[in-house]
């Protein structure tokens, strides 16, 4: 009865959507000022039934209800009940589900929280979010229906749920990944709206910026929980394997990233309107694109699910459908659209410029190193894939000229700098993040490389100037404990995101250029140093967990004599799939992590091991971190908050 | 030409310099870095129609189906060598000196990456297998398929080596 209720609910949220696409557009443009009020209860109730769709699956899954096809293969009565409810999503059918619920939740969030806009903007945003939903919400009951029964002969137990998801990276990747895939469709909506309505202004700029942020943020640390996860739980060690599922969310975070800084352009100056429209197009046109590659089963990955190609071929068409049609309205109306204001060469206006066009090129990197192999493919030239070297050698050479232009832009005065005011401070940032980088790299880093130099000395480069910044900014009228008091929330919003990428950039610099990776084997008493640190085998003993049994491998790690920690690295063997895991043992510190992991079984009692020593590895997470944290203080600054009359004046205006 | 001209000159032909040097650059290290995939058959009688055959130390990825019995371990080391088939029947040996994934098992498909070290043996540098039951690699499923019938043949050169 109850997966009957949620099938149901989730028609009626089809239907309520269906209305939504239609009625506060056409009421937008007859002006029609009842129909356009509909825009906001329709997106709110459909939010309410999706949900409650949502709320009868997941019931299905705590209750074991084995009679519904997609409970039945992806759970089972001995897994634990956070991984019942994780398991939800777990797959294809379960993750559309959360894909429609967070897109209506989006939708509900707009309609609720958008009180200063003129009532017309929001009907047509609404409805442009109401069409994205038809679509998904005919996906999922065409071609996926999640609450399939197995009726009459239903299975005693459930197949399980694939042991590399049982983890709470997996609890929390997809939802945070989704609500920034589906987050840039806020801002996508924002852009056709004002494109349907002719009005690309400041305004909109204005209203989709903490939006955009919001996905971003979302985003951001969804793809860092993914590489995270990657890190501890797949065994290799890797926290970035260039897999074409990763591409496809690391695309439109590179669009996306893009898209927050020429809108601050936008919104302040004026310029780049329909370059800001594009990229809002481009970034959720992405995240379809990612969707359609993770879900046709095009791609294979441990992301890929089981694949159709009638599902294939929906996504597509409907991909198709949104980024010709998108494309198409900007074509038509984007002539339309004039930047009035006026720049120099040397100005802050320039320096973004740099920034997304930069941005733009590690995009198209990333695009063709992902779809080469696809097309290759399909037009019959065999098979290839794309070594990760060529990511490497691309994203080094690209993060060069964007990290020297990162840390002199915040300097650089919109509309016209003259470049002998900006000598002093930058020679002094300049010799300050040499010395820190000589520092940094005698303290830390066992052997000098050129790469390190270089991403070390790019990571100091940035944070000094930025520093430097700030200092100036706040010593500019007042003194400094002052000036520090009266600084924006977007000022510390960009200090902090620079920063934070700063601190990302010096933790792939030296997790790529100092990792040690030992495979090796051991019996029982063996032991096995390298730097500064001993790693003594001590033996493996038998482990049983609740759907799971195997073996449990401890070392002790000394340095130099003295006890450091103990390592215990799992192998378990998962009863229901038949299926062997590895569970990494780590020892996290801020300047390095120990990293375990237990191999196979050798003859006479030996045991083939992993073991890493990972310089600054916490830092690539702990960077993406504050990069959001960043986002976070953008959303909060005051011109977002304040809800006074003279914000609508303006926006009106 | 006046200043005005001369200046948009110089824009424009720096922009494409910038553009050319950027998409010869990308297009050289997308060339480095393409790896070929090949199934046993194919490396040992040519891929394609015009049979190619790879040269000796060329980087490449190879697929296909464990032969049981084949895999063999060093007693002191982690180095281990197994030999792969797939419909056609040749066999490709695999050295690889590391530790093999969780889901390695004689009798069923894997993926190795790595370089060509003689016409009949790849040095591996990374070996994939299928992640679960559902989970192969597709190009492995396809050089598969009809594999109940093969009869593995060795060269003359692989059986003197194996006694």
């Amino acid at each position: 009865m109850i997966p009957e209720l949620g099938q149901f609910t989730l028609i009626i949220a089809l239907g309520l959507s269906v209305l939504l696409s239609i009625y506060p557009l056409w009421g937008a443009h007859i002006g029609h000022s009842g129909m356009m009020n509909s825009a906001k209860t329709l997106a709110v109730t459909q939010f309410l039934f999706v949900g409650l769709s949502f709320a009868c699956l997941t019931y299905a899954f705590i209750v074991n209800d084995f009679t519904v096809a997609y409970v039945a293969s992806h759970s089972n009565s001995e897994l634990p009940l956070q991984y019942r409810i994780s398991a939800v999503w777990g797959s294809h059918e379960g993750s559309l589900l959360l894909w429609v619920l967070i897109l209506a939740g989006w939708t509900a969030a707009v309609a609720l929280l958008s009180k200063q806009l003129p009532l017309e903007s929001v009907a047509r945003v609404l409805a442009v979010m109401g069409m994205l939903g038809v679509g998904f919400y005919l996906f999922i009951v065409i071609t996926s229906n999640p609450f399939e029964r197995t009726l009459p002969y239903f299975p005693v137990d459930g197949r399980d749920l694939n042991p590399l998801l049982q983890d709470i990276g997996l609890i929390l990747h997809p939802p945070m990944l989704y609500m920034g895939y589906v987050g840039f469709s806020v801002a996508f909506a924002f852009a056709i709206a004002s494109l349907m309505a002719g009005q690309l202004d400041s305004a909109w700029a204005r209203w989709s910026r903490p939006w955009t942020m919001a996905a971003w943020i979302f985003l951001t640390i969804g793809i860092a929980l993914g590489s995270w996860w990657a890190y501890y739980e797949l065994g290799w060690g890797g926290w970035w394997f260039w897999d074409p599922v990763e591409n496809a969310s690391f695309m439109p975070w590179l669009a996306g990233t893009a898209l927050i800084h020429s809108l601050a352009v936008t919104e302040k100056r004026g310029v780049f309107k329909s370059w800001t429209v594009l990229l809002a197009l481009s970034a959720f046109s992405l995240s379809l694109l990612g969707t359609f590659l993770v879900r046709s089963g095009v791609l294979v990955s441990v992301h890929a699910f089981a694949s159709d190609p009638e599902r294939g071929l929906f996504i597509l068409a409907f991909l198709i459908l949104v980024i010709g049609g998108s494309l198409l309205l900007f074509a038509i109306k984007a002539s339309a659209v004039k930047s009035n204001g006026r720049y120099q060469l040397f100005s802050r206006e320039t320096f973004l410029l740099g920034n997304n066009i930069l941005l733009i090129a590690a995009l198209i990197v990333v695009l063709l190193g992902t779809l080469l192999p696809l097309v290759h493919k399909e037009i019959g030239l065999g098979s290839i894939s794309i070594g990760e070297p060529f990511f490497n050698k691309m994203f080094t050479l690209l993060i060069v000229p964007f990290m020297l232009m990162l840390g002199v832009g915040p300097l650089v005065r919109w509309k016209k700098q003259h470049a002998d005011d900006l000598l002093k401070p930058l020679l002094l940032s300049l010799v300050i993040s040499v010395l820190l980088c000589v520092a940094f790299l005698s303290l830390f880093a066992p052997s000098i490389t050129w790469l390190a130099i270089l991403g070390v000395f790019l990571g100091c480069w940035v944070s000094v100037s930025t520093a430097q910044e700030t200092w100036l900014r706040a010593t500019h009228r007042n003194a400094f404990v002052v000036g520090i008091r009266k600084l924006s929330l977007s000022h510390w919003a960009m200090a902090l995101g620079h920063l934070g990428f700063a601190i990302c950039v010096i933790g792939i610099t030296m997790t790529q250029n100092f990792s040690i990776e030992k495979d090796v084997r051991m019996v029982p008493g063996d032991s096995i140093q390298f730097q500064d640190y001993e790693f003594q085998f001590e033996g493996v003993s038998p482990l049983k967990g609740p759907n799971f049994d195997g073996h449990t491998g401890v070392l002790q790690v000394y340095k130099g004599g003295q006890y450091v920690t103990e390592l215990a690295a799992e192998k378990r063997f998962y009863r229901v799939q038949r299926n062997v895991m590895t569970e990494a043992a780590i020892d996290a510190g801020i300047t390095r992590d120990l990293y375990a992991a237990l191999g196979e079984q050798l003859d006479d009692g030996a045991w083939a091991l992993r073991i890493y020593y990972k310089p600054f590895i916490r830092w690539i997470w702990g960077g993406a971190l504050i990069m959001s944290l960043g986002g976070l203080l953008a959303m909060l600054d005051k011109r977002y908050r304040v809800r006074r009359r003279p914000v609508r004046k303006e926006a009106i205006a | 030409m006046n200043p005005r001209r001369k200046k948009r000159l110089t824009i424009i032909l720096s922009l494409v310099i910038g553009l050319g040097s950027a998409v010869g650059l990308t297009l050289f290290a997308l060339s480095q870095n393409i790896d070929l995939f090949y199934t046993p058959t194919e490396l040992v009688q040519g891929k394609g129609k015009d049979k190619r055959l790879p040269e000796v130390g060329d980087r490449l990825r190879i697929g296909g189906m464990v032969v049981p019995g084949t895999v063999s371990r060093d007693s002191q080391s982690l180095r281990v060598s197994f030999d792969l088939v797939d419909a056609g029947g040749p066999i490709v040996t695999v050295e690889y000196d590391g530790i093999l994934p969780d889901l390695f098992r004689e009798g069923q498909g894997i993926v190795a990456m790595g370089t060509l070290k003689d016409a009949t043996t790849v040095v591996a540098s990374e070996v994939l297998a299928k992640h679960d039951e559902e989970y192969m690699p597709a190009e492995v499923a396809e050089s598969l398929k009809g594999m109940k019938h093969f009869k593995p043949e060795y060269t003359d050169e692989q059986l003197k080596g194996q006694h």
